[in-house]
């Protein structure tokens, strides 16, 4: 039980990392209709961005850790956001009349550029960052079984939480919000009605890109160590997520999040750990086959 | 990437290249302005100050030469002073890379290298037949013509020189590994092509087929003692039969689910062979694997009867060579044999109207479920082929050959030669895998260019260098509407 309780809580914090990623595979599938292959190694890039700011303001001597985890943050989402923007204009924008597969193989190509653009100029090897956020309470004790409950996990958990309320408001009430889901639902009409299609792309991108950001802080933190190959299988994990959930739904994409995490967390806990990303995988496969459309997606139409 | 108007005035692309400059310093302040060194314990940063300054001066440099020369702007009016400016841009950026390497050789392959991406904007600009000057369309069209008329002899040509290779004087063994390896490439490319460039089917774990293929080959022989030549058509089969197994229950999706759940069944097949160690042998992977005879005699020193001994002929490690490198060839040429025979075929015809249109191949009474499995198990054997080539050359696999790397360096040498062309896909690999193999030490460049090759070539043109999407089949002359022209139905 104690044991269950601490997967538990591993699973869910695990999970919110992965539903941030998930946001924003669903957003840009949501509104372009593709999957943005490079988002795994954008959530990657965000990571090493923190990890670099981390280092330089412990350097300068800023140690007092809510202050730093708050500018790493700021300059991590806009500096990854930068990224997003740009991969969007430079590899997408241009194939977006073209055939389908196009900007999936564009994709492809740029994350491959991320990952071996990182692992030139970064290094290919782990790098560490000491553990900031020690400490965390103690949920119960029996028979010498502690469960805990880490700061690291609290603050996860509660940040992904806010940021996807967040999320969920702008796309519901703001009019950014409004022309996204007017793209959404058919481009060409939203252009007619005065909405700038460009413009909304990019900021979804934008946003998926910062929220793939903060994912990477909190993987940074929660793991201390980040390489530049973490997006690859991250990213899968987080695009099965959003599939799982229902691909176009916010809250699909978290609750995905944690599904996964769970099942990955229970999976190397009571199964085998070597076989815990064919568990992911194996969901991917499943889903898409029988529930293409999720727990909370709608079904998709076939147009003619 | 869009082109501006093409009335833009000076003022409009300083802004332009301004802004590119603050892109690029925005995008590479961190991963490339500092580095994170290991030092025992923590991390150190560096600063690379001149690192940064140079990569957004020659960004910039690049953003203006794109401009002057291949979006061509009306403004500056002349073409001499749009192609002037076009080559003092390379200039600009030389303080910075001097205080970066400081070093004549290196500052002179920079300006090399930045004429050279001048010279082949111009190409580009003229090989989209808007070149300024007339006689150069007309020596385009010329070419085009010379192709058009000898182009099919082309392939024969490159038969003969592959044929003739090994008794090239120039030809030693280092020529001969890096020749059998493209030409595994070349393989591997053309039977990928089968289902992503014909069937339209965007498939990313082609890899897993490749490492079917090597462990079949391996654990038949190792266990068994059956010879190359009796594994190998088993090895075939059994990729094709895991072709089948995971093409089954993908037959619904979409070209993009199905890309990412190919990937997925490409990394659960890797996963297995790492864990499964009681048959794979996990990650240490299966070593002394047996060589192939010829006809029975071996190529080995000490082989009994050995080829050497039968034809009285001294003994020479470059024979096994040689023979493995007409082995590859043979299976290339097969591969490629067969597929432009099925082509011609109603199988082959429906694999690419699937790909041009799905739905309307089912309203045509096309069996799309056996159209689609039978494009991926003759994918899969070839691959399977290859795979087992692979094995028998190496002597020794291991799962670590086998990652998604290789899915995707297959993939890009599909889509760099234009998904579909078979002639495409022997260009794209001589040059991607043997070109930088005779630059050892780009290695490390080589994905990265990869990558940017794959988004250049699909941004510049979506259907690949060497477009070959017309009709395999058509009716007393070709008609002047390519599929290069059709919008393709979503498949």
């Amino acid at each position: 039980m104690e044991y269950f309780l601490q997967q538990l809580i591993n699973g869910l914090t695990l999970g919110a990392i992965y539903g941030l990623i998930a946001i924003g595979y669903t957003m840009v599938y949501g509104i372009i209709g593709m999957i943005n292959f490079a988002h795994g190694d954008i959530f990657m890039v965000g990571a090493f961005i923190a990890l670099i700011m981390f280092i330089f303001l412990l350097s300068v001597g800023l140690t007092f850790v809510p202050l730093a985890l708050l500018i790493v943050l700021i300059i991590a989402m806009s500096f990854t956001a930068i990224w997003g923007w740009t991969v969007e204009r430079v590899a997408y924008r241009p194939l977006r009349e073209s055939f389908r597969l196009a900007p999936l193989i564009t994709a492809i190509g740029m994350s491959i550029v991320l990952q071996n653009f990182v692992q030139i100029s970064q290094g290919a090897r782990v790098k560490p960052l000491q553990p900031l956020i020690p400490g965390g309470f103690e949920v119960m004790e029996h028979d010498g079984f502690i469960v805990n409950l880490s700061y690291m996990q609290i603050i996860i958990i509660v940040l992904t939480l806010v940021l996807m309320i967040a999320f969920s408001q702008i796309i519901a009430r703001t009019p950014l919000g409004r022309a996204q889901r007017a793209c959404e639902q058919d481009r060409v009409m939203a252009a007619l009605s005065g909405v700038n299609v460009d413009r909304t792309i990019s900021l979804t991108f934008v946003m998926g890109a910062s929220l793939a950001a903060v994912a990477g802080v909190m993987y940074l933190l929660y793991y201390g160590v980040i390489d530049f190959y973490i997006g690859f299988v991250a990213g899968i994990k987080a695009f099965t997520a959003a599939v799982l959930g229902g691909i176009g739904s916010i809250p699909g994409a978290m609750l995905g999040g944690m599904i996964i995490g769970l099942i990955e967390v229970f999976w190397s806990a009571y199964f085998t750990i070597e076989y815990k990303d064919v568990a992911a995988f194996s969901v991917l496969a499943l889903v898409l086959i029988f529930m293409p459309s999720g727990l909370l997606g709608k079904p998709e139409v076939e147009k003619v | 990437m869009p082109e501006p108007s093409r009335t833009s005035p000076s003022g409009v692309i300083a802004k332009d290249v301004a802004l590119t400059g603050v892109l690029a310093t925005g995008l590479f302040m961190f991963l490339l302005g500092i580095h994170t060194e290991d030092v025992p314990g923590t991390l150190l940063l560096t600063p690379r100050p001149w690192l940064l300054a140079s990569t957004v001066a020659i960004v910039m440099a690049g953003r203006l030469m794109l401009h002057m020369l291949y979006w061509w702007p009306s403004d500056p009016p002349t073409r001499n002073m749009r192609i002037a400016i076009a080559l003092l841009a390379p200039l600009a950026p030389l303080f910075f890379v001097w205080m970066l390497v400081d070093d004549p050789v290196e500052i002179a392959l920079y300006l090399a290298g930045m004429y050279l991406l001048a010279a082949a904007l111009l190409v580009l600009r003229y090989a989209r037949g808007e070149g300024p000057s007339p006689r150069l369309g007309i020596a385009q069209e010329k070419l085009v013509d010379f192709w058009d008329r000898f182009g099919h002899m082309f392939g024969g040509v490159l038969v003969v020189i592959a044929c003739a290779l090994p008794f090239m004087p120039f030809t030693d063994r280092y020529i001969l590994d890096v020749s059998i390896m493209v030409l595994t490439y070349i393989m591997l490319g053309w039977g990928l092509n089968i289902v992503v460039g014909l069937a339209g089917l965007l498939d990313l774990g082609y890899v897993a087929f490749y490492a079917v293929g090597a462990y079949s080959y391996a654990l038949l022989a190792t266990h068994f003692e059956l010879s190359f030549w009796v594994a190998l058509p088993l090895a075939g089969l059994l990729a094709a039969v895991w072709g089948i197994i995971l093409g089954f229950p993908v037959l619904r999706l979409r070209g993009d689910y199905l890309a990412i759940v190919t990937l997925a069944f490409g990394e659960i097949i890797r996963i297995v062979l790492i864990n499964w160690y009681s048959l794979t042998n996990g990650p240490d992977g299966i070593s002394r694997i047996p060589r192939p005879s010829f006809f029975g005699l071996e190529l080995t020193r000490r082989g009994d009867p050995s080829f050497h001994d039968f034809f009285g002929i001294p003994y020479s490690p470059v024979h096994r060579i040689i023979f493995l490198y007409y082995i590859i060839l043979a299976l290339a040429l097969l591969t490629n044999i067969i597929t432009n025979r099925l082509r011609k075929l109603p199988v082959g015809r429906a694999w690419e109207a699937l790909r041009e249109d799905e739905i309307a191949c089912r309203a045509l009474g096309i069996n799309t479920r056996n159209t689609k499995l039978t494009a991926f198990a003759i994918g899969a054997m070839f691959g399977g082929f290859a795979g087992s080539f692979f094995a028998t050359r190496q002597g020794f696999i291991s799962p670590e050959s086998f990652t998604f790397i290789e899915s995707a360096i297959i993939l890009a040498i599909v889509v760099l030669g234009g998904m579909g062309s078979q002639i495409g896909v022997v260009i794209a690999a001589v040059v991607m895998i043997g070109g930088f193999e005779l630059f050892r030490e780009l290695e490390q460049y080589r994905m990265l260019m990869f990558g940017l090759l794959m988004v250049g070539i699909m941004v510049w043109r979506p259907r690949g260098l060497i477009t070959a999407r017309e009709p395999s089949v058509y009716l007393k002359e070709k008609k002047a509407v390519s599929a290069d022209l059709v919008q393709e139905g979503q498949g």
